[in-house]
């Protein structure tokens, strides 16, 4: 859709006529073709998210099956075949002669995972609180946005490292491995949840007074049904913005977690983990097994948070 | 203030004003201590138990009788949470379960590590922020100007680990390459880990005393501050660029002052508020990401402690992090706010205005 679009001259493109040309000409479509920025960062994440969720079609091994690992093929360097098996791999192995390349598509399979379903969970749990706040105000409200206050207080990480130090000692120690990643997704979800709640809250405040809410209360529907059917799809515009930085954010808290041992497990390396173990070969001078997931990492955090910046910038005509 | 002194019902009209907000903040901060306590007791007491912890596998019920009066177990939720806040306020924040030492103990031991770095990599984020944030924004289209902020935006989607990690693989292991026929390495001899030798002044241990103390506080200073000095000089670019575009600066152009009398003694001045006042709040998050970076760099300081009390679930310790920290994030956030309020005299004005 970005190729045709750069290519074809614009006069041509207004001419199109039909369903597909309201989209198309649309004001978020028109600046996102006008943004290098913003297509390739979407062509960069597009294509990380897709190889992470066709990693076991893409991957040549399989990490987690100790059966297709050589320990002979330990510690080959990227794209030199290996002196004992004569096996080459592009990225390199590790000590148990895990790919790289296998591990880091998997591992971003865990970090994505983790991310979205955070930021889903944030935004479901901002959105509700928000929502209530803003609709049914009063002491409610107050409750809710003190909470919010005291949250916003504190760097969001902080938050996360806390709920997953707390969850941590709710868990016997057996199961701490088993339930980490879901530990993991909570604990960053918790604490992001404010910026949605907060945006929420004050447009409902605005939408709560206009007439087609109050004519929804004279035809006697309840409150639930006003802030789910009438309200929340006012709101999604800035909520879906807030999503996409959210969703930066989570990746880089996911990568923070990991890396200090409080996130995803070994046993369910995310690339924080994958970092993290990298660290310990640094120093003898195997680089490539962190380099290569910091790498990915890089590309994955900055391209996300690029198109949060576009997105935020499009969907808000102040800005423009 | 001139015109106050003149109007005397002005003044005292503005001092019951500014008195009015300010114990508004306190109290509000005030409760914000008191809802953190509540979370580091009830962590304390809820998440694990916490005669398991400190008796070992040897226990009579007489020891476990013993300990539960002596630990206060056995007498109400409130009266405990109370007993709780006194014992804190005094400095008492318990024992370490994995130590056995007093947290306090523990704490003051790992500060003089944590603050050395924060002040320098502060100090860096600072100076460095506001000398590049002037340079971009009045070089606005020149191509130093225009690296540095790119170069700006790829450090604010870093992540600080990252960044640490990146430090290390280059200035401390050493990256090596071949150009023009020669093998160069990267590697500056940095340490990667620790703080080198540090020298002990009364019950303070420093590093800036030493060569190796020195040389280790580099990486991760500079790991630390690189984030908040991004943020610095973005805001003071914006903020520069903002103002250099307002009349009062074409007119002071206008007649003739040189340029530098108008990008600093004009220009500057007045982009400084919004600067003191986010940079203060910063000061804070250099707190917390001060975990991260002393994980990397296996800094002795408090953050690493947190870190490990997260790993091995050594309550006290975290609760005592917890109230210490928010101890200083919530000081932190009510000099900026009342900072905010004596340097901007508009907002004086308004919150008078306002109060009628």
């Amino acid at each position: 859709m970005a190729d045709t679009g750069l290519n074809t001259p614009i006069s041509k493109m207004t001419a199109k006529s039909g369903r597909g040309a309201a989209f198309w000409n649309s004001d978020l479509v028109y600046s996102f073709r006008r943004s290098p920025v913003a297509i390739i960062s979407t062509l960069v994440t597009v294509i990380l998210v897709l190889t992470a969720i066709l990693a076991p079609l893409i991957a040549p091994h399989n990490p987690f099956d100790p059966s297709t690992l050589n320990l002979m093929n330990g510690f080959s360097q990227p794209m030199q075949p290996n002196a004992f098996t004569g096996e080459t791999f592009w990225l390199g192995t590790d000590g148990q002669g895990r790919d790289i390349f296998s591990t880091i598509l998997y591992g971003m399979r865990i970090s994505l995972f983790v991310a979205s379903l955070a930021v889903l969970f944030a935004m479901v749990l901002g959105v509700t609180l928000g929502l209530i706040a803003g609709y049914v105000g009063g002491w409610v409200d107050t409750i809710i946005m003190r909470i919010a206050d005291v949250q916003l207080t504190f760097p969001s990480i902080l938050i996360a490292m806390l709920i997953s130090g707390i969850a941590r000692g709710f868990t016997p120690v057996q199961y701490r491995d088993e339930v980490a990643i879901w530990v993991l997704i909570i604990a960053i979800g918790l604490s992001d949840w404010v910026q949605f709640a907060r945006v929420v809250r004050g447009t409902t405040l605005i939408e709560k007074n206009k007439e087609y809410v109050q004519a929804a209360r004279m035809i006697g529907r309840s409150r639930g049904a006003i802030m789910l059917w009438h309200i929340l799809p006012n709101v999604l515009n800035p909520v879906l913005v807030i999503a996409t930085i959210s969703f930066a954010l989570a990746i880089i808290a996911e990568a923070t977690l990991s890396f200090l041992g409080v996130g995803a497990p070994p046993t369910e390396p995310s690339l924080g983990t994958l970092i993290n173990t990298g660290r310990d070969f640094l120093l003898s001078g195997e680089w490539w097994i962190l380099l290569f997931p910091a790498l990915t990492l890089l590309a994955l955090a900055l391209s996300v948070n690029l198109l949060g910046d576009w997105l935020r910038d499009a969907l808000n005509p102040r800005l423009r | 203030m001139g015109n106050a002194a003149l109007d005397p019902g002005a003044l005292s009209v503005k001092n019951h004003a500014m008195l009015a907000y300010i114990i508004k903040r306190i109290v509000q901060s005030v409760i914000v201590l008191l809802v953190v306590g509540l979370v580091a007791f009830a962590m304390f007491r809820f998440v694990g138990d916490p005669i398991d912890n400190i008796l070992g596998q040897e226990r009579t019920q007489a020891d476990i009788e013993r300990l539960r009066v002596e630990l206060g177990l056995d007498q109400p939720f409130v009266v405990q949470y109370w007993n709780f806040l006194a014992r804190a306020a005094q400095g008492d924040l318990g024992v370490s379960y994995r130590q056995s030492r007093p947290v306090v103990e523990i704490l003051l031991e790992r500060a003089p590590a944590t603050l050395e770095l924060a002040a320098v990599s502060g100090a860096m984020a600072i100076i460095f922020g506001i000398m590049l944030g002037i340079f971009t924004a009045i070089r606005r289209d020149g191509f130093a100007a225009n690296t540095i902020m790119t170069i700006s935006l790829i450090g604010v989607s870093l992540p600080t680990f990252l960044i640490g990690v990146l430090l290390i693989y280059f200035f401390s292991v050493g990256m090596q390459f071949t150009l023009f026929g020669q093998t160069i390495s990267t590697d500056l001899g940095l340490p990667s880990f620790g703080r080198g030798e540090t020298v002990k002044i009364g019950g303070w241990s420093t590093g800036f005393l030493t060569e190796s103390g020195l040389k280790a506080l580099i990486l991760p200073a500079i790991t630390l501050g690189l984030y908040q000095m991004t943020l610095i000089m973005r805001l003071v670019r914006s903020e520069m660029l903002e103002v250099l575009r307002q009349d009062y600066i074409r007119f002071a152009r206008a007649r003739g002052l040189r340029e530098r009398a108008v990008n600093f003694r004009h220009a500057l001045k007045n982009t400084l508020v919004p600067v003191i006042t986010i940079t203060g709040l910063q000061l804070g998050s250099i707190i917390a990401f001060a975990i991260i970076t002393e994980t990397v760099f296996q800094w002795p300081g408090v953050g690493l402690l947190f870190i490990n009390s997260i790993q091995t679930v050594d309550i006290p310790v975290m609760a005592a992090y917890l109230m210490l920290i928010s101890v200083m994030f919530v000081a932190i956030n009510l000099v900026v706010d009342l900072l905010y309020f004596a340097i901007d005299p508009r907002l004086r004005v308004d919150r008078t205005a306002r109060g009628h």
